[in-house]
């Protein structure tokens, strides 16, 4: 390792110069938890950052994954391949004039050592190594484990160069075909997780080991909880309706709708079992869909109480119920399926324009709701671990597929190839 | 069958007037008291009587046959009458006047069969919130249960539960298609086998 040590009240004069020229988030500075040292880019535009080509047989996979990887996360802007850097791989020291020329901010090189690869950040700028380590890169190329490692790759870079790790290293959980699948946050390897039947609405436990559904019987909807490694349980039996479970985040205990002759209310079980408790007093009218503050302590949930399905947010005990957006805000007709971010600060859910839902987002500070899809129908929005991204079920590409869409820059990729995935679920990062 | 009975005592017939000329074995199918029948031995007698016995069966079969085909029409009919699916409006869950037709048509049925078993699915159309949609086909399921309970079924003889939208009829996005989603069936669970037509 080798970072270089300079006074920091020396560093801390430069960056605020540095902040103030560039017109950068000046704010950054305000915020607890910044580490010195990121890349930035000129104007408060994204930094450029160029991944230099990697040696060795799998080094050019490697690069194509990192490449993609920083691209969606939408925080750079990755620079294509810049013959006149010239410095070839593995050998410092990086031609920063030529990169300042180029646009380039930020400069990544990984050297594959053995079963791993050393990783190191240039800050241009700065014409100094910003970070540097050694990580482990297992197994065969290809082999899921090593694809794995590549995204650990990426969301350290991000991590290093805008101080928020990246989600490469997630996955989606949606339905296909009446089973649960996963997905690679990138599209790849798309792999069936229940048995053929019909299985829906599946959400993570908060470890990212396993996942709760509703399984459709004949007789019945019951509650099912899916390993991740093998295996799985039932937790609610076919008796009545019971669907649209969610982990509480502390991964102790499952909300979900329970359903019979007089309506449909929410209810929280324990995950290994027990006597459900009821949440919500609906009064004879229909709750579906909870979602869970990442505090545990609230609730959001679709209900028909007023007559037509709107979205409510509660206490967790059902108490303290309140209508989540006023009616003037777009979008009367019909409102449903929230889903609360992790970082706690926005809510999206879908609502319906002419016959056909869209996916919107309200802050909780000030209730503002804005309106995130526009093309085809948009269903089913999903928190990714970021707080930023949302996965959505969309129409725009004339079959029903997963679309994952930047709530910054509204940049929108389509992540699944196979018609008709719905009701997608964002797994937490799982590599820290 | 009748024509087969036909024709085998035909046969025997010529065969008898056959034998007649040959052996004195006389077989005379159609119902004559063997004491009616002149010169023929007690061995002849025994084997007239079997073959007039095996007339009778065949003939009694037939009539069998006639009156259990007559009933499985029934069967059908009555059977298809509780499968009847009813409809339902947009977002709503109780009945329309056709429903009630359809639902008044299954009581006597019901009444007169105690023992029949049903399940009522509830079902949606593809507009609306996937999982909200279970909860409204529920709606559909367990307002019909109490519709036909109302009227003396035991609400214990009839199941209910919800496929919201994940069971559509049709595919198809205009409003016959969604109009044809939004429903409820009835599955026979147990005691349909013999159906008995309800009294007048």
């Amino acid at each position: 390792m080798s970072i270089s040590r300079h006074g920091l009240s020396i560093r801390t004069l430069r960056r605020a110069v540095a902040c103030a020229l560039l017109g950068a988030a000046g704010s950054l500075y305000a915020q607890p938890g910044v580490r010195l040292g990121l890349i930035y880019g000129e104007g408060g535009k994204r930094p450029g950052i160029y991944v230099l080509p990697i040696a060795g047989p799998s080094g050019d996979s490697i690069r194509s994954i990192v490449m993609r990887d920083l691209d969606f996360g939408d925080r750079v802007t990755v620079l294509p391949r810049a013959t006149a850097l010239a410095s070839p791989a593995g050998r410092a020291p990086i031609d920063y004039a030529a990169a300042a020329r180029l646009g380039i901010n930020g400069v990544i090189q990984v050297a594959i050592v053995g079963a791993g690869a050393t990783l190191t950040l240039y800050d241009v700028a700065g014409k100094r190594v910003l970070q540097q380590k050694t990580l482990a890169l297992p197994g065969v190329a290809n082999a899921l484990t090593w694809r794995s490692a590549v995204h650990g790759v990426s969301d350290l870079c991000e991590e290093w160069i805008s101080g928020e790790r990246g989600i490469a290293s997630t996955k989606l959980a949606y339905v296909f075909d009446g089973r649960i699948w996963l997905i690679d946050s990138d599209g790849a390897n798309a792999t069936p997780v229940t048995a053929a039947g019909r299985a829906l609405s599946p959400a993570w436990h908060p470890n990212g080991q396993s996942l709760v559904y509703t399984a459709l019987e004949p007789a019945g909807s019951a509650i099912h909880i899916a390993d991740l490694r093998g295996g799985g349980r039932r937790v609610v039996p076919p008796s009545g309706l019971n669907i649209s479970p969610v982990f509480n985040p502390d991964g102790f205990s499952i909300a979900y709708a329970h359903g019979d002759d007089f309506g449909t209310e929410l209810y929280v079980v324990g995950a290994i079992g027990g006597t459900p408790r009821r949440i919500s007093i609906g009064r004879g009218s229909d709750n579906t869909s909870p979602t869970f503050s990442p505090d545990g302590r609230r609730i959001a949930f679709t209900s028909g109480r007023s007559g037509r399905p709107d979205v409510y947010i509660a206490d967790e005990d059902g108490t303290n119920v309140d209508q989540l957006a006023a009616l003037s805000s777009a979008g009367q007709a019909y409102r449903s399926s929230p889903d609360w971010s992790p970082d706690g600060r926005a809510i999206v859910f879908q609502s319906q324009f002419d016959g056909r839902f869209q996916a919107m987002l309200i802050t909780l500070r000030d209730r503002s709701v804005t309106r995130l899809t526009n093309d085809g129908a948009n269903e089913d929005p999903a928190w990714a671990p970021d707080s930023r991204h949302v996965v959505v079920s969309s129409t725009r590409s004339g079959a029903r597929q997963l679309w994952v869409i930047d709530t910054e820059t509204a940049r929108a990729r389509q992540v699944t190839v196979s018609a008709g995935a719905r009701l997608a679920a964002w797994s937490p990062r799982l590599q820290k | 069958m009748r024509r087969r009975i036909v024709g085998a005592v035909l046969m025997v017939l010529s065969v008898s007037l056959a034998a007649c000329r040959k052996k004195p074995v006389a077989i005379d199918p159609v119902p004559v008291k063997p004491s009616t029948v002149a010169g023929i031995d007690d061995e002849a007698a025994r084997r007239l009587r079997e073959r007039e016995q095996e007339v009778r069966d065949s003939l009694a079969r037939v009539q069998a046959n006639q009156v259990s085909l007559a009933g499985t029409a029934d069967a059908a009919a009555l059977r298809a009458a509780l499968e009847a699916p009813i409809l339902f409006e947009y977002d709503a869950a109780d009945m329309t006047e056709a429903g009630r037709a359809v639902l008044d048509a299954k009581l006597p049925i019901l009444r007169t069969n105690t023992v029949v078993r049903i399940r009522v699915s509830g079902h949606t159309d593809a507009r609306g919130s996937d999982e909200y949609n279970l909860a409204l086909g529920l709606r559909r399921a367990a307002s019909t249960r109490k519709y036909l309970a109302d009227r003396g079924i035991a609400a214990a003889r009839i199941d209910v539960v919800s496929f919201g939208e994940e069971r559509p009829v049709t595919s198809g996005e205009d409003d016959a298609a969604f109009m044809k989603n939004r429903r409820a069936e009835f599955e026979i669970l147990s005691g349909g086998e013999s159906l008995r037509v309800p009294p007048k």
